[in-house]
């Protein structure tokens, strides 16, 4: 186990510089940077935006930047925002909670119906509710989030009103019933991907158990339909499943880029794409090795539960 | 009505004034609402206004480079030694009077700057406001460590005295007439909070300020929202409201879409889109107004370009715009036309420039007469150069490249070929803009600092960065007597003076044509009804200059 772990820790390493240099090279060749916009001041002149460049290091070469910087982060040191001059894992740290808030209960959502539309049209196969389930989930993937959340904005909140038009919650209120109530368009519409995922992934590894021998074996034995699908089928068909829990966990702390900015949800992704959009570059730096670790991080459990839950899978 | 009262002479009837005065500059003055004259400020701070902005504001340290969207926050929580009114006229703020030739607050030569200060102010944290403060302040502006915002004129500034706590005298390195208007934008930070920092760019301040202004910070929800609370100690009347929000809303429909919604009480930058004026006139208990900004647009010219070089070129380009037709088609009758940079709120504005007119017939004989002859592809052709160029803008924006399709398609009809090509805002204003790598772009952007009519960032040919310059003269225009007014212009402290110049640049300007002028920006301003003395100040770069001001209406 311990080898296991060792051998997964390197490779997770090797990732990051991997990682870490492609982004920054990437980066830093994007035209412009982090003083275009300051391009229409009327009152910045010329000398201004090159004593900020050279305040900022932005002059030096860029392999001296980059080691700068990832010195810098061996060292814990997540550098400060080029923007406000905060720090990095400060302003991640503000901006966790809505992502972890929105997402969290998005991706349970997901889990919890898209594992219930699997199963009932593994068991219920052809049926009516299993082609409407297939086609809702072609829909779903189909169609982009965002046209949801416009969709979703103009009936539930201009047409009928039951739902506000966005925000994390009303400013001066912030009960919990006024987060709940923020939370429910926002989070269903997310979820709306993850559940035609689910449920399809659910669907497959469902009939897979369903035409195992031990299903044959506990219904000669004459164990309930009921039973066998809670004792037989549905763990089995969880344990792939808990690999794709693992690559989504991510997400569940990365957020999501265009519904946070749709419905105002002060996010992870939102940050990242305006930071992106000021090349705020020590920012930008700082969410990509911060997701990368957390895609690391994710695989792993994945990799460990599977191999607590199955004791057929030998980790050495 | 010529005096307009700020600070501790603040009244309501003062306000209606200004209400008026800014009214009277309208564009179109038939789509005004009726603001609740009749009400009167509550006695004390009551109620909350939650402002809607589609950029978050983040730098909250006054003096460090920000963007417009971080004014509103520093004209609540900071003042400056001035204050600058919707008609342009400098008022005292921490200053009890505006330094003059008059006055003696500055010498004849224009040098030697004498400045009297407030001696009831106090920091929110207690601490009394002094001199020491004020020199603080513009020598952090100048030290090489800290990353200031602009430092042109404050890096003339010589030798800071503080004669007392209420008096403060420096010298200028030249005469620098600007300079008082520059001084609107700085605001005054406070020296006992900074002094104990070790680096200004990362101090605590700069997340949770302490300035002199109407309004207190209180919290902030980093990517959603942040909150001011009203100063009860503030030395001048207001502010009328317990809270002051500002709320970070990316999406501009969405911005619309919460103001609707009743979320937002008053939609900042940048404002309503033209394309949802219409319904937003319509809306029940919504007061939407045109009120104008000193953003220009233009079609901006790359004067080291061939294609450009010849006069003929752009007066042909110019007379092939269809102004009316892009304000009225594309842009809902928004934007008000202009032949100059200058905004026509300005005391500079220069009214008798020759008007614009859209003659296609016309633009073909003066590309005829000047030897552009079409080629067997149909585009027109001298000495080699071909009448083709590029044309871009800021990628995502409808409106803009509507503006460029529709341009594109005149513009072939004449003969000439405009290629296309957008980028994002991130790419676009960056050494692109800045070195004078486009052939032409379509842009807005103010000229003025505060009011003061200089131009020499933008238009002097010492200014041109691609040249090694120091300023924004991207189009690379370069005009010596233009040069010699700019100059000349810079050193006059006389109003009358300064007037006569500036018309006159603005007349060589119009003829010369490094851009082409398209519009004079309006923004259309909402608030829900019942917010009293909101008035919009074309010589701030924000809504909220005056929030001190703002109540609602019982």
């Amino acid at each position: 186990m311990s080898g296991f772990l060792l051998n997964r820790f390197s490779q997770s390493i090797v990732l990051l510089v991997i990682v870490s240099m492609i982004g920054f090279t990437v980066l830093n060749f994007m035209p412009g940077g982090p003083l275009a916009q300051f391009g229409l001041d009327p009152g910045m002149t010329q000398k201004d935006i090159e004593r900020l460049a050279e305040q900022l290091g932005l002059n030096r070469p860029l392999w001296i930047q980059y080691f700068d910087w990832a010195w810098r982060l061996v060292q814990g040191d997540w550098g400060h925002s080029f923007r406000d001059g905060a720090p990095v894992l400060a302003v991640i740290g503000r901006h966790l909670f809505a992502t972890l808030l929105l997402m969290g209960t998005s991706t349970s959502l997901a889990i919890a119906i898209g594992s219930w539309i699997g199963i009932r049209s593994a068991t219920h196969r052809y049926s009516l509710f299993d082609y409407c389930a297939t086609v809702g989930a072609m829909v779903a993937l189909s169609v982009p989030t965002f046209w949801f959340g416009l969709i979703g904005i103009y009936i539930f909140t201009l047409k009928l009103g039951w739902v506000p038009a966005g925000n994390m919650y009303t400013i001066g209120d912030g009960s919990v019933l006024d987060y709940l109530h923020h939370l429910i368009l926002p989070s269903l519409v997310l979820s709306l991907v993850h559940v035609a995922i689910w449920s399809r992934y659910m669907r497959t590894a469902t009939l897979d158990a369903l035409s195992q021998d031990f299903v044959k074996t506990a219904r000669a034995k004459g164990l309930s339909e009921r039973r066998i699908l809670l004792k037989h089928v549905v763990g089995n068909a969880l344990l792939p499943m808990i690999t794709l829990a693992g690559v989504q966990l991510p997400s569940i702390l990365t957020g999501a880029l265009v519904t946070e900015t749709i419905f105002t949800w002060p996010g992870m992704g939102r940050l990242f794409l305006d930071s992106l959009g000021y090349s705020d570059y020590p920012m930008v730096m700082g969410l990509l090795i911060f997701s990368a670790i957390l895609v690391v991080l994710g695989n792993l459990v994945a990799d460990v539960l599977v191999a607590f839950v199955d004791p057929r899978i030998r980790l050495s | 009505m010529t005096e307009v009262y700020f600070g501790s002479s603040y009244s309501r009837r003062n306000a209606l004034r200004l209400m008026v005065a800014g009214a009277a500059g309208l564009a179109a003055p038939g789509l005004l609402g009726t603001p609740a004259f009749a009400q009167k400020a509550p006695a004390k701070p009551t109620g909350r206004i939650i402002v809607g902005l589609g950029q978050e504001p983040t730098v909250f340290n006054p003096l460090m480079a920000h963007i417009e969207v971080d004014d509103g926050v520093h004209f609540s929580v900071f003042d400056a030694l001035f204050r600058i009114d919707p008609k342009g006229e400098i008022q005292p703020n921490l200053a009890v009077e505006v330094p003059n030739l008059k006055n003696g607050g500055i010498s004849e030569d224009g040098l030697k700057w004498r400045i009297r200060l407030r001696d009831n102010v106090r920091w929110h944290d207690g601490k009394p406001f002094t001199a020491e403060d004020v020199k603080f302040t513009l020598e952090l502006i100048t030290n090489p460590n800290f990353r200031s915002w602009r430092t042109a004129g404050h890096a003339l500034v010589r030798d800071i005295t503080v004669i007392s706590p209420t008096e403060i005298t420096w010298r200028m390195e030249e005469a620098f007439a600007p300079y008082l208007s520059f001084l609107t934008e700085t605001f005054i930070v406070p020296k006992h909070v900074l002094e104990k920092e070790a680096n200004p760019n990362n101090a605590a301040f700069n997340q949770a300020p302490v300035g002199t202004g109407p309004f207190k910070w209180s919290q902030r929800v980093a990517g959603d929202h942040l909150e001011l609370v009203a100063n009860p100690d503030y030395f001048g009347e207001g502010p009328h409201i317990e809270r002051l929000v500002f709320k970070y809303i990316p999406d501009l429909t969405v911005l619309y879409t919460q103001f609707k919604s009743g979320d937002v009480d008053l939609v900042g930058q940048p404002y309503i889109t033209p394309d949802h004026c219409g319904e937003a006139r319509g809306l029940p208990n919504r007061v939407v107004t045109l009120v104008p900004r000193a953003s220009f647009e233009s079609f901006y010219l790359n004067l080291e370009r061939p294609q450009f070089k010849e006069l003929a070129v752009r007066e042909a380009l110019y007379a092939a715009i269809d102004k009316e037709s892009i304000i009225q088609g594309l842009y809902y009758g928004v934007p008000t036309p202009t032949e100059t940079f200058m905004p026509r709120q300005s005391l500079y504005f220069n009214p008798k420039l020759p008007l614009h007119e859209f003659n296609l017939n016309r633009a073909r004989q003066i590309l005829d007469q000047a030897g552009w002859a079409p080629g067997r592809d149909g585009i027109r052709a001298k000495s080699g150069v071909l009448l083709s160029f590029a044309n871009s803008t800021t990628s995502g924006d409808p409106l803009r490249e509507q503006v460029q399709q529709f341009l594109q398609q005149t513009f072939a009809q004449l003969g000439v070929e405009m290629k296309i090509s957008n980028l994002p805002a991130a790419v676009m204003w960056g050494e692109f803009w800045q070195q004078s790598k486009f052939d032409s772009v379509i842009v807005g952007s103010t000229y003025l600092i505060g009011a003061d009519p200089d131009v020499t960032n933008r238009l002097h040919s010492r200014s041109i960065g691609a040249k090694g310059g120091r300023g924004s003269n991207n189009a690379q225009y370069s005009n010596p007597e233009v040069d010699a007014l700019l100059d000349k212009g810079a050193r006059s402290f006389d109003p009358e003076a300064r007037r006569s110049i500036y018309h006159r640049v603005q007349e060589l300007v119009r003829r010369d044509l490094p851009f082409l002028p398209l519009y004079q920006s309006n923004a259309v301003q909402g608030n829900k009804k019942g917010i009293s003395g909101a008035v919009p100040n074309v010589n701030t770069r924000t809504e909220s200059w005056n929030a001190l001001a703002w109540y609602w209406a019982s």
